[in-house]
């Protein structure tokens, strides 16, 4: 009937919308930062633009990298982990202490600790899915008890009787003149593996769908509250991994590890260009907001400014990325 | 229409309780094959419990529901969905920022073959994109590119998606409540003609709305709640909009009408 004057009326509005330029450089934003910071500290230090101290941030940053590729997943379903680096760090000494006490074989070790961190991942996760609590309230609350955990059952000791196995990923190996970190290796692997996943599977998709609406992707009968369930303790294993590679790269389990990286975590994420308000983001990008952190950190010092002034650095660095974010969002809406 | 029409979907005596409150007092519902078919009421009138029966949000207390003339007890919407009738909400029920062929195929993404798909649950992305394309096409909605986010496209547009998705996945009846309800005037009408396409490739469609110019664009017949049970269905062709809206608030009864108003 009326059906042939509104057959092209679709096409119209989708025609006009330029869609496809602005989001592209709102993706690339991090890298350019990443670039400009590099640049800037080149001219600064000599040193700084050389293969062997990029292996050495790569290094410097593996273990808040580990953690991040968690606090991503959780961010990209609209909620944020406070408790990341405190449950490392008890997990760090789990694997040690349990090691070191017991006489556990390494492997076993490291699994008692991975175990204890996906528990506190399963922990958060039901609190948010169960009784609905706000993230960031259960993971402040997480926070403090994997905090004390830590403290009483290590009795603020550190940890140094360990097993030769689990300061294998803390090793290098030569390539040419530059030394290549293993630990940075399985890094970049859980990154592209992960990155893969988020990308290629129905799993990864329904993360960014439960971050994007979740009311909208539990209607079309995909289980909201399972795939937050999942993500957390998925998240749970990766500071799992990061605590594996903190006692490897320190060759001791740390009670007090894991309190810089518990917001450098979320830095890199933001600075990565993953949004808060879930559902949007790329994984890779936090590799390259970890490394921004990093290169800030490496560049400072090398620069001899004292670590107060680099802890300002990173604060300033948040907010400019969380602004750009704001800002890019009222842009595409 | 034939004078024997084929019935989709029937329930006869639904009742459903609210505590003191009887949303359903033994209401009858028919929907015909291949026809829209409007379901208009006051706030009240037991309009939405009905359709919530229908699509298995709740379960009634008495009463039986029929699908092609079998049967069914549908506990959640999960098992309407499973018998091939597919809700349209009334907010977009679309993820912004993921692209339109995501949404199209969001909780039911097709995996490669193999253990690829089986174990690693690995998307076949080529595969979901050219049967959005067809879909798309099959509705005539032309929307340039799959690939882009639903958030650049308009209201209606967005709308046109959630419609097409129940399109395409449902196998018996679509139910649509208040599609048109958060859209302007263009975006509304553009939304009526995919309902009106949808009908005509052979899905009938349950149309909850409140919008009288478009309840009349576009039904075949209108089911008039009322009270909990169902008053009249009636023909728009022979019933002005003033008497509908009359029978609907109790103004008048349904047997002050003429004849051939009913259908």
């Amino acid at each position: 009937m009326r059906g042939s004057l509104q057959t092209l009326a679709l096409t119209s509005h989708a025609d006009d919308m330029n869609t496809s330029t602005l989001p592209s450089i709102a993706k690339l934003g991090p890298f350019i930062a990443l670039l400009l910071a590099c640049a800037f500290f080149a001219t600064q230090n000599e040193r700084f633009l050389t293969l062997q101290n990029f292996s050495l941030i790569l290094q410097q940053i593996m273990v808040v990298g580990v953690i991040a590729i968690g606090q991503t997943l959780i961010i990209l379903t609209a909620g944020i982990d406070l408790s990341c680096g405190m449950v490392m760090a008890l997990g760090g000494i789990v694997m040690t202490k349990f090691a070191a006490d017991y006489g556990l074989s390494a492997p076993v070790a490291i699994a008692c600790g991975m175990a204890v961190t996906m528990l506190f991942g399963l922990l958060n996760g039901l609190l948010v899915t169960r009784i609905k609590l706000p993230s960031f309230i259960v993971t402040l609350g997480t926070l403090n008890i994997a905090f004390a955990i830590t403290q009483l059952y290590s009795q603020s000791q550190t940890v140094t009787e360990i097993p030769a196995g689990m300061t294998f990923l803390g090793t290098t190996f030569m390539l040419g003149n530059t030394s290549i970190g293993y630990g940075v290796l399985l890094m970049l692997a859980l990154y592209l593996a992960t990155w893969l996943w988020l990308r290629e599977t129905a799993p990864g998709r329904h993360i960014y769908a439960v971050g994007n609406s979740p009311e909208a992707t539990r209607l079309t009968g995909i289980p909201t509250d399972r795939v937050l369930l999942g993500v957390y303790v998925l998240a749970g294993l990766f500071y799992g991994i990061a605590a594996l590679l903190s006692v490897a790269r320190t060759g001791a389990g740390d009670p007090n590890a894991g309190q810089t990286e518990n917001l450098d975590a979320i830095t890199a994420v933001v600075l990565g260009g993953t949004s808060l308000f879930g559902g949007r983001g790329m994984l890779l990008g936090t590799l390259i907001g970890a490394v921004i952190v990093g290169v800030f950190r490496n560049g400072l010092t090398l620069m001899g400014v004292s670590s107060v002034y680099q802890v300002l650095a990173t604060g300033i660095l948040v907010i400019l990325a969380v602004a750009t974010d704001q800002m890019s969002r009222k842009g595409v809406r | 229409m034939t004078n024997q029409p084929q019935l989709v979907m029937q329930a006869k005596g639904l009742v459903k309780r609210y505590g003191q409150v009887t949303a359903l007092d033994g209401a009858d519902f028919e929907l015909r094959a291949g026809e829209i078919l409007a379901v208009i009421g006051d706030n009240g009138a037991g309009k939405s419990s009905l359709i919530k029966c229908l699509s298995g949000a709740t379960i009634p207390d008495e009463g039986q529901i029929l699908l092609d003339g079998r049967m069914i007890h549908f506990k959640s919407p999960m098992d309407a969905r499973k018998s091939g009738i597919e809700t349209v909400y009334q907010d977009l029920a679309v993820a912004p920022a993921m692209t339109i062929a995501e949404n199209l195929f969001m909780g039911r993404e097709l995996l490669r073959p193999g253990w690829l798909g089986k174990f690693l649950r690995l998307l076949d992305k080529q595969k979901m994109l050219e049967e959005s394309i067809s879909r798309m096409n099959d509705l005539k909605v032309g929307i340039r590119s799959m690939t882009q986010p639903v958030e650049t496209l308009s209201g209606g547009q967005r709308q046109c998606v959630a419609v097409a998705r129940a399109a395409a996945f449902a196998q018996h009846v679509v139910i649509m409540d208040e599609p048109t309800a958060a859209l302007g005037v263009k975006e509304g009408n553009m939304v009526l003609e995919l309902i009106r396409r949808v009908r005509d490739k052979g899905l009938p469609v349950v149309l909850i709305s409140h919008n009288m110019p478009h309840v009349f664009e576009v039904a075949d017949r209108i089911h008039i709640a009322r009270l909990g049970k169902r008053v009249a269905v009636v023909n728009p062709k022979h019933i002005s909009m003033s008497e509908t809206v009359a029978v609907m608030t109790g103004a008048m009864l349904a047997d002050a009408l003429p004849e051939k108003a009913h259908a």
